[in-house]
């Protein structure tokens, strides 16, 4: 069994990210998760660099490597190409496939969005779909969007859209034989495998915590990682 | 001035574009958000510059919103792309014209990728072929379609009804541009500029007789971060990205913003709103918000295609100040009705969105 170091330089991405870091910190100026969270990415890469098992796996079970936005910012600046958002990347690849993801508030907001993004994915072949952006919990989105929302038929049609339909153009209907390829690239890749961990951990975690009885039963757990 | 050794230093920065033939991958936030944005991309290339593009109905999302919230795997991505490549491939195109810049930075991590570690090249012709019996070839050519945009601004400048020039005052407006981290941060040599200097946008504001505003947090993020804005309680990080960078470029009483990026037009839209009604401010000349636009529906305008047409009803912030600005002429009672001019819906702005 190799120790998650090994398992971290197993992977392309983290061995293309860290050369040598020399904790200059110019990740942690740039970096735009580092002004409104308590993160830094200079201590990621001390600690990855460092290879000490028990301070990694702690990093796993710990917030920290959620606050990441992906942004990159970090890696145009570092003086040593290193690219610390991709290290977080790999990360949480680990956490999740580890089941330590559960352990931490932000790590469990993952299965939101394997529930909202995933799901979206495999039904209609796109990450977004308007039939997902409610306005109920898009408040953000205006008036304007909740006037697209509510006719979406004429407002896209409008557009020049084709809406839900067959063949091309703007938001078109994924046929479903593309969408059964997509489904099987899952299956070989790794992605079904992943979707299925999120939830078997997180309903691990719900029943630790008394929150579910069964893994269909998943509502309460829901409500509590969606409120924490 | 002595200039050669910048020119050498930036000419690393260019990138080929071809100039023709292109397979085209849309954008998910552009297609939900701003969908006339890719309808007037494709009228663009076809109708005014004569280019042959092709919209294949059996392509899908690259799955990169998923792969940066860490749901989707990097095997499962590259084989997703995969699938991509081998339609194009099997369409006869070899250059593909990417819509959305998230999923750009994603076919330029990918092809970094597979040039440094075969392995992983061979690894996703293998699953691409145990799931779908699909082959591909490596495209030869990879633009953002603001690429390709820039590459023919001239021609568009030359066929140009209105400029990015105060019609009042016969000034050039002044315009913010917003270039979206994963077009060049990761991988600078991918875009035109480089990641400090990009040229794809400020290129085009030139061209069409705008000035471009150099403000302190110019290249910050918008702050989508992924996960950060898809999980409801974590959107405090988006917004505050937003708001930094709108507090910064507000000296400067901007004209318009204009986007690169589809997520980062929706984010400096749709923050401004939320700005305003939680806090009452506005970020633009005489206290209005700013309009912000995608360089698609700029080129659409500037060519003197109808705003409601090209869908700039589907903004929260109005663009009217622009328009008006630029002296294109619109019926505003046309802006919220359907195809036959029936009135969709009804509804009320209220609030930031009564006035701006």
């Amino acid at each position: 069994m190799p120790t998650i170091t090994e398992r971290l330089a197993q992977d392309v991405r983290f061995k293309e990210s860290i050369n040598s870091c020399i904790n200059c910190g110019v990740c942690t100026a740039i970096c735009a998760a580092a002004e409104f969270y308590d993160y830094s990415p200079r201590q990621i890469a001390g600690i990855v660099q460092e290879g000490n098992e028990e301070k990694i796996i702690a990093l796993l079970k710990s917030d920290t490597i959620w606050f990441c936005g992906q942004c990159m910012s970090c890696k145009t600046r570092c003086p040593r190409n290193n690219c610390v958002g991709i290290i977080i990347a790999v990360l949480r690849k680990i956490s999740q496939e580890e089941g330590y993801f559960v352990e931490s508030r932000m790590g469990r907001q993952q299965l939101l969005i394997k529930r909202n993004i995933g799901s979206t994915i495999l039904k209609y072949g796109y990450c977004i779909h308007p039939e997902i952006v409610n306005p109920e919990y898009h408040p953000e989105q205006g008036p304007t969007w909740e006037w697209v929302y509510k006719n979406k038929e004429k407002v896209y049609e409008r557009m020049n859209a084709n809406l839900d339909k067959p063949g091309s153009g703007t938001l078109r209907k994924i046929e479903q034989d593309t969408l059964q390829e997509l489904r099987d690239i899952f299956e070989v890749s790794g992605g079904v495998e992943l979707f299925d961990k999120i939830e078997k951990y997180s309903f691990e975690k719900a029943a630790e915590m008394g929150l579910a009885s069964n893994p269909d039963s998943m509502d309460n757990y829901v409500k509590y990682i969606s409120n924490e | 001035m002595q200039n050669e050794g910048l020119k050498n230093i930036w000419a690393k920065y260019q990138k080929e574009i071809a100039d023709d033939h292109y397979y085209y991958l849309r954008s998910c936030i552009r297609q939900n958000f701003f969908p006339g944005a890719e309808y007037y991309f494709l009228k663009i290339l076809r109708e005014v510059l004569g280019k042959d593009v092709y919209d294949d109905p059996r392509h899908t999302t690259c799955t990169g919103i998923g792969y940066h919230s860490d749901i989707v795997p990097f095997e499962t991505i590259q084989t997703v792309v995969a699938r991509e490549f081998a339609l194009m491939t099997a369409a006869g195109y070899r250059n593909v014209a990417v819509s959305c810049v998230t999923s750009f930075g994603i076919y330029s991590e990918i092809l970094e990728t597979w040039r440094e570690f075969p392995k992983e090249l061979q690894k996703a012709r293998e699953n691409l072929w145990k799931a779908t019996k699909r082959e591909f070839e490596i495209p030869e050519n990879i633009a953002h379609a603001s690429d390709i945009i820039y590459k023919f601004r001239h021609q568009i400048a030359e066929k140009a009804k209105y400029k990015l020039v105060n019609t009042n005052t016969g000034k050039p407006l002044q315009i913010v541009e917003h270039i979206g981290c994963h077009y060049a941060k990761m991988f600078p040599v991918k875009g035109i500029g480089g990641a400090e200097f990009p040229q794809v946008l400020s290129g085009m504001i030139a061209a069409w007789g705008g000035d471009v505003v150099d403000y302190p947090e110019r290249r910050h993020c918008c702050g989508f971060g992924f996960r950060q804005y898809l999980v409801q309680q974590n959107r405090g990080y988006s917004l505050s990205n937003s708001k930094k960078k709108l507090e910064s470029m507000q000296p400067y009483e901007p004209d318009a913003i204009i986007c690169n990026c589809p997520g980062c037009t929706m984010f400096l839209d749709r923050w401004q709103y939320t700005l305003y009604e939680m806090e009452g401010k506005r970020y633009g000349q005489n206290n209005e918000s700013i309009p912000v636009l995608a360089y698609e529906e700029l080129a659409a305008l500037v060519l003197g295609f109808e705003p409601w047409n090209v869908g700039l009803q589907m903004h929260e912030i109005n663009t009217e100040s622009l328009l008006d600005k630029m002296g294109i002429a619109y019926n505003p009672d046309e802006k919220y009705l359907d195809k036959n001019k029936q009135p969709i819906g009804s509804f009320n702005k209220t609030g930031c969105l009564s006035c701006c």
